[in-house]
């Protein structure tokens, strides 16, 4: 088979495309892997000129993210019983005793209930919003639309001085609730948006043959509208959920203690005895986690084609 | 099964007056079929029956009954749409069930399996119902989306073109199917096509809408032997029925502006000399296209006729329909 095609490429386009691909990809992965290794680094390689490519593997990050510790003289370490776990050695390596958890796993949690807590209400809310627009005849529809999308013409932070004010005599400052509230309020343009985008291109016929086989508008909805939205759904969710899992900027300004998330903590472990980069990497590595186990399992909905191709255009 | 009556049904859409003050009933066990091009009103009438449009003015009775606050799943109608409009995320099985599941029918398992079964049985799609609904041709989608409405038990069956998109032999079998269907279960049925042929079959009442006005409503032999006007004559026929004028010929009545011959109003042998322009072998009939003093006449001849273009016929009237200058029937 030698025969001149004009939609099939060549053998050499191929091999340029997929090299021109491998490459990008190993570029845009490199930041993820240093990362990634650098979270397995002892400190001292961490921070070792050249970079090390090759190195002994240790958990130290890891034990050190997850753990305060102080120092104690060699005749103290001396005199306590012999470590009782793997991770006690690595400490007492260092001359340390574990004191204490670190706050990691808390503010680690605070992320998981603000980010997926914000996520589901944005596109609980996107969703009925983006039908609404989509369906009725909602009065100054164009404008609501236009005024749910100014939202996002600014950088949030121009306006966290008066939510910061706001939050603080409402009593939302610090608290689970008021992060939710306040990512939700920026998610939720992108929400609208996009779902309406995907509602729109559901005809109307579905819901009219339901309402006809005996189900009423929100039934409809619900059992021939939804499964339909399930590919815009999912990605508005990955989306939203990317948005809050990572939001920095408000995060420090409005949380300190008991709601606050995974990225304003991070940096600050940062701190204690020199700069423990493997903790930091170590921290952040965890802290990609979530996102990509979301994003797999919701990997599946994200195929498009499923809904087309049942009504005659 | 339930008796229809229309009462002065209108609707507009903006500026366009899609039904215009349509007043027709259907009665329990009939079949209408409702004719005109596109835009006539013929889905719009379908849709205020069903709910999903209320009426500018006037009334849609079910039983006696005024359904104009019942929502659709209320008024019990069942609807086969143009575009089939089944539930792409659903196996064809899921499909056929979903009305039964509703919870308006709520049905048991046991007998949504069993009527599914039954109506696969009839439009032949029993090996097709593990199917995604999406992965059918157009012509078994269009069986699924009539299978969707059958397995009910509804006051009114509404199709809308539920034959169009099947090739010739399907179309032929459903047909008669579908008449089968209706006068066994002596169901109600209110249906839209531009078909002559499932018109003229399956109808035991027409209606015709010209620019959402109800022109004709009868019995199909009335709507084609006795039309009340011109447009009314020219949807049934195949070919067209010939508006000349009506001075060509001797013997119009006063007033007529039109004489309307169908092809067997046309007599060859005698009377006026016509010029073949062309004819058509198409098998079951032989189409002749003449040309008489400037005007174009189709009609039909002998299958096995000898005329060439070129060859002259001698054609007359016999019992023709006149029409006035408005288009009205006075003869």
């Amino acid at each position: 088979m030698s025969s001149f095609s004009i939609t099939e490429p060549s053998r050499t386009q191929k091999w340029v495309a997929g090299a021109l691909v491998v490459g990008y990809a190993l570029i845009t992965l490199l930041p993820l892997i240093w990362i990634l290794t650098t979270g397995f680094k002892s400190p001292v390689d961490a921070i070792s000129y050249p970079p090390k490519v090759f190195f002994e593997p240790s958990l130290e990050g890891y034990v050190n993210l997850f753990t305060t510790r102080t120092r104690v003289s060699p005749e103290q370490l001396q005199a306590l019983p012999p470590p009782a776990s793997w991770y006690e050695e690595i400490v007492r390596n260092r001359d340390m005793v574990i004191a204490g958890p670190s706050r990691y796993g808390e503010r680690f949690l605070n992320s998981v209930i603000i980010g997926f807590g914000s996520t589901f209400l944005s596109v609980f809310l996107g969703t009925l919003a983006a039908y609404a627009f989509s369906r009725f005849k909602v009065p100054l529809k164009d404008d609501l639309l236009f005024f749910i999308l100014s939202t996002r013409m600014m950088p949030p932070i121009a306006v966290a001085i008066p939510i910061f004010l706001m939050f603080r005599s409402l009593g939302l400052s610090d608290t689970h609730l008021g992060m939710i509230l306040l990512y939700t309020a920026v998610n939720i343009s992108l929400s609208v948006w996009l779902l309406k985008g995907f509602i729109d291109e559901i005809p109307r016929e579905y819901e009219e043959a339901a309402l006809i086989d005996g189900y009423t508008r929100f039934q409809a909805f619900y059992k021939v509208v939804l499964p339909q939205a399930a590919t815009g759904i999912a990605s508005t969710a990955i989306f939203c959920l990317i948005f809050s899992w990572n939001e920095y900027a408000f995060a420090v300004l409005l949380t300190s203690g008991t709601a606050q998330t995974a990225p304003p903590f991070i940096p600050t472990i940062i701190g204690v005895g020199g700069q423990d980069w493997p903790a930091v990497a170590a921290g952040a590595t965890l802290f990609l986690v979530p996102v990509l186990v979301f994003t797999i399992l919701l990997r599946k909905h994200l195929l498009r084609g499923i809904t087309f191709g049942a009504v005659r255009k | 099964m339930a008796d229809v009556r229309l009462l002065g049904l209108t609707k507009s859409f903006g500026d366009i007056k899609a039904l215009d003050t349509v007043t027709m009933t259907i009665a329990n066990g009939a079949f209408v079929v409702l004719l005109g091009p596109t835009g006539a009103g013929k889905t719009t009438t379908l849709r205020l029956i069903s709910g999903l449009e209320q009426p500018d003015s006037g009334d849609v009775e079910i039983d006696g009954r005024s359904v104009l606050n019942d929502t659709p799943a209320q008024r019990n109608v069942a609807m086969v749409f143009q575009q089939y409009s089944l539930y792409p995320h659903l196996s064809v099985r899921d499909n056929l069930a979903f009305p039964l599941r509703s919870p308006l029918l709520k049905t048991p398992e046991p007998d949504i399996a069993r009527k599914v079964a039954e109506v696969a049985d009839v439009l032949r799609i029993t090996d097709k119902l593990d199917n995604k609904s999406t992965a059918l041709s157009g012509g078994e989608m269009q069986r699924v989306s009539i299978g969707r409405a059958l397995v009910r038990d509804p006051s009114i069956y509404l199709m809308d073109e539920p034959l169009s998109s099947l090739d010739a032999k399907l179309r032929a079998d459903l047909r008669i199917e579908l008449k089968r269907i209706q006068s066994s279960l002596g169901a109600t049925l209110l249906y839209v096509t531009h078909d002559q042929i499932e018109a003229m079959t399956m109808a035991t009442h027409v209606g015709v809408l010209d620019q959402g006005r109800l022109a004709q409503f009868g019995s199909p032999r009335e709507i084609y032997e006795d039309p009340v006007n011109l447009y009314v004559a020219g949807r049934l026929g195949q070919p067209r029925i010939n508006a000349l004028p009506a001075d060509l010929f001797a013997g119009a009545p006063s007033g007529a502006k039109t004489i309307g011959l169908r092809p067997e109003h046309i007599a060859q042998g005698e009377g006026k000399a016509s010029q073949v322009t062309r004819v058509e072998h198409l098998g079951d009939q032989t189409r002749l296209h003449l040309r008489l003093d400037g005007h174009d006449i189709v009609t039909l001849t002998d299958v096995h006729t000898d005329l060439e273009p070129g060859d002259t016929v001698a054609i007359q009237p016999r019992n023709p329909l006149f029409f006035d200058a408005s288009g009205t029937r006075i003869a």
